[in-house]
């Protein structure tokens, strides 16, 4: 029963359905199965499939992005589950994803947050428009491992500096890597402010990620 | 020195891409969505103009819903014709629909070095090079402010660009990097100083202002205090939509298409309910993203399609269009550049958009290249050739000279071909000589680029702007700047 229940979760993602892997983490709930299971053996196996697909150049970035949801929708039900029995998702890393303060744009930035959340990071994405302060205070709060900073205005990327530079003056940067992008991010820019890692798009975001986790 | 602006006029060559009953699906889509979905507007004096317009104002998500009635009369109110004044008066553009100029492109971060060829920041120094080359072309009828003047502060960046602009050059300036109240102000006071009077620019506007949506859906409000302020002062102004299937909008072009229509018909609306009868054009460079990473892709056959059917859409409204065409997605001037801008160009062209944005970049706007801003002008002069069409009447039928010459013989001695050589278009950086010549010297159409644009930078010396007003527009800038300090 189980090996079913497992091969029809994998399916809900490469599918991109949230509305049947929802269903299905319920099921998997009723029938007592352990969530942590649930995840690593059905879903994950999805993820994994997708992701293969894309590599070998099968599968386009919408696909990606659906299974991420999909994802995401069944992680949503199954965890009350595992910490009523204190176990947790094992997390890639923490991460504050955030468009800085006085710039709207957030399309990228929310594609880097489905991507890294996917790939088995912990993302917690503050939107648009948010002061520098502000972010190293969500970053603090969540003990974050990586801030990721997007811009697409030249006189709004100034504000990437400015995080890491207040990360600097309170002796976080050993402990908070900062990653950024946005369209006007160039490597020279990067190099200048002294990030931890850029990338141009979003697939290549999740391997910077993983990078500054030292997981791969 | 000739002040000669070239713009395609009168053409012969016609496209219909879209039917008068698919244009009225796409307005009638456009305004299900304003009606039914929203637009959002997030700025306090936008949302009052549309409430006491009768619009349904969603004030804790900024958005509007407004009754198709009320958009299709506030756009009627928009002038279909007026000019962009030079700062040179023989150099004025009339927006007329008989027109189509080209633009430099704009808002790049990096420049390929004229001089050493290494990529770097982008840096104000910049933005006079290319304002002067551009002066100085027939081909570029006015000015983005091409590349971002890193060097300068942010918060009056955009003023040091336009500065500089107006000091080498004559030509328009369109300002596509001012995007906040503060900004704007100070930028009406500056091109009031060249016309004399705030007062004067309504009928010699100088600068034009353009701003981008937020797609999908949405506006900046920053974009839109300034685009309010330009346009009470008779400034005109636009709004661009980027939508990008699959991203930013629908994967589907006719979906994608009223998007970005809602978007720049809702903002133009706008404009037109607090100053009726101010200039204003349509502006867009929808894209698709790329389907693996996302990414804008600066070209492509959906491209050259928005680049035709937008124009369709401008018209039906009445009113210019400054259409994105070049911008090729190319790291480099090669195959692909020269598809991609010969294309987007071509098709934007063919059904006269007033304005083309604009040559001189790679990498999907990025990436300033000095020979890549010389071979766009000869596209668009190929274009422009190539617009003209076959004309067909006695004297081109020729058939005088064809008797003469007979069967066998040549047409090289006519006097018929004395008379018409020259309609025969001479490229300067296409390759026809002798395969041996070429390969003695390996060199190609960058290279010849290249040393056009070092020889302008060197040789021209454009007419300079009154001293008096150049110190005067340091002054604003300058208060701007200790404004700031003690903000």
């Amino acid at each position: 029963m189980s090996e079913e229940l497992l091969q029809k979760m994998a399916q809900s993602i490469i599918d991109g359905d949230s509305d049947v892997s929802a269903e299905l983490a319920r099921q998997a709930i009723a029938e007592g199965m352990d969530p942590l299971f649930a995840i690593t053996e059905g879903y994950v196996a999805g993820i994994n499939k997708v992701g293969d697909a894309f590599a070998a150049g099968d599968a386009f970035l919408p696909e990606l992005v659906m299974a991420g949801e999909a994802m995401k929708a069944a992680v949503a039900v199954l965890e009350p589950e595992l910490m009523k029995k204190g176990t947790a998702r094992k997390t890639l890393g923490k991460v504050v994803m955030a468009t800085v303060e006085g710039d709207i744009h957030e399309i990228g930035k929310s594609l880097v947050s489905t991507m890294l959340s996917a790939s088995g990071f912990t993302v917690v994405d503050m939107g648009v428009d948010n002061p520098s302060d502000k972010i190293i205070e969500k970053a603090l709060e969540i003990d974050a491992d990586i801030i990721g900073l997007s811009a697409l205005l030249t006189t709004t990327m100034i504000r990437q500096k400015e995080v890491i530079e207040k990360l600097d003056a309170r002796g976080l940067r050993k402990k908070i890597k900062v990653m950024v992008g946005g369209a006007p991010v160039t490597r020279e820019w990067v190099q200048k402010i002294e990030a931890d890692g850029y990338s141009e798009d979003a697939i290549g975001a999740v391997q910077v990620a993983k990078q500054l986790m030292g997981a791969e | 020195m000739s002040k000669n602006i070239k713009s395609i006029t009168n053409p012969k060559l016609k496209l219909e891409i879209l039917t008068p009953a698919e244009v009225k699906q796409i307005h009638d889509a456009t305004l299900h969505i304003i009606e039914h979905v929203g637009v959002r507007f997030p700025s306090k004096r936008a949302l009052e103009i549309w409430e006491a317009s009768g619009a349904q104002v969603d004030r804790e998500k900024k958005t509007v819903r407004v009754k198709p009635h009320i958009i299709e009369e506030a756009l009627k109110k928009a002038p279909p014709v007026y000019p962009l004044a030079a700062r040179d008066p023989q150099q004025d553009l009339p927006l007329d629909g008989n027109h189509v100029y080209v633009g430099t492109d704009g808002c790049g971060v990096e420049v390929i070095d004229i001089e050493t060829g290494q990529r770097r920041m982008s840096k104000l120094d910049d933005v006079r090079d290319i304002a002067r080359i551009a002066d100085r072309t027939e081909e570029v009828a006015f000015h983005w402010v091409p590349v971002s003047a890193q060097d300068m502060p942010p918060e009056t960046r955009g003023l040091h660009e336009i500065k500089t602009i107006w000091e080498n050059s004559t030509k328009h300036v369109q300002t596509e990097s001012i995007y906040n109240e503060r900004e704007a102000r100070a930028a009406i006071e500056m091109a009031a100083l060249i016309v004399g009077g705030k007062e004067n620019l309504r009928k010699r506007p100088v600068l034009s202002l353009m701003q981008c949506s937020a797609p999908p859906l949405g506006h900046d409000g920053g974009s839109i205090d300034a685009a309010l302020l330009a346009a009470e002062v008779g400034i005109p102004t636009g709004f661009m939509t980027m939508a990008a299937c699959l991203t930013t909008g629908p994967a589907t072009l006719a979906g994608n298409l009223a998007v970005g229509n809602a978007e720049v018909i809702a903002g133009t609306a706008l404009l037109q309910l607090a100053y009726p009868g101010a200039p204003v054009f349509y502006a867009a460079a929808q894209t698709a993203s790329d389907l693996r990473s996302g990414a804008y892709t600066g070209g492509g056959p959906e491209d050259f399609l928005f680049g035709a059917a937008t124009n369709v859409l401008s018209d039906f409204y009445n009113i210019p269009l400054s259409m994105g065409s070049f911008a090729t997605g190319a790291k480099e001037p090669n195959w692909q550049a020269g598809i991609e801008n010969s294309l987007s160009t071509f098709m934007a062209s063919i059904v006269m958009s007033d304005m083309l944005l604009g040559v001189g970049f790679l990498h999907g706007s990025r990436i300033w290249s000095f020979a890549e801003m010389m071979m766009d002008c000869e596209i668009f002069d190929i274009i422009h050739k190539t617009m003209q069409g076959i004309v067909v009447d006695d004297e081109t039928l020729a058939l005088e000279a064809i008797a003469a010459v007979g069967p066998g013989g040549n047409f090289l001695a006519q006097k018929h071909t004395k008379k018409h050589m020259r309609d025969i278009f001479l490229p300067e950086f296409m390759d026809r000589r002798p395969y041996n010549e070429w390969e003695a010297k390996r060199d190609d159409a960058r290279d010849w680029a290249l040393a056009k644009a070092r020889r302008i930078l060197t040789d021209h010396r454009p007419d300079p702007l009154d001293p008096k007003i150049s110190e005067e527009m340091a002054k604003i800038i300058a208060l701007e700047e200790k404004n700031l300090v003690h903000a």
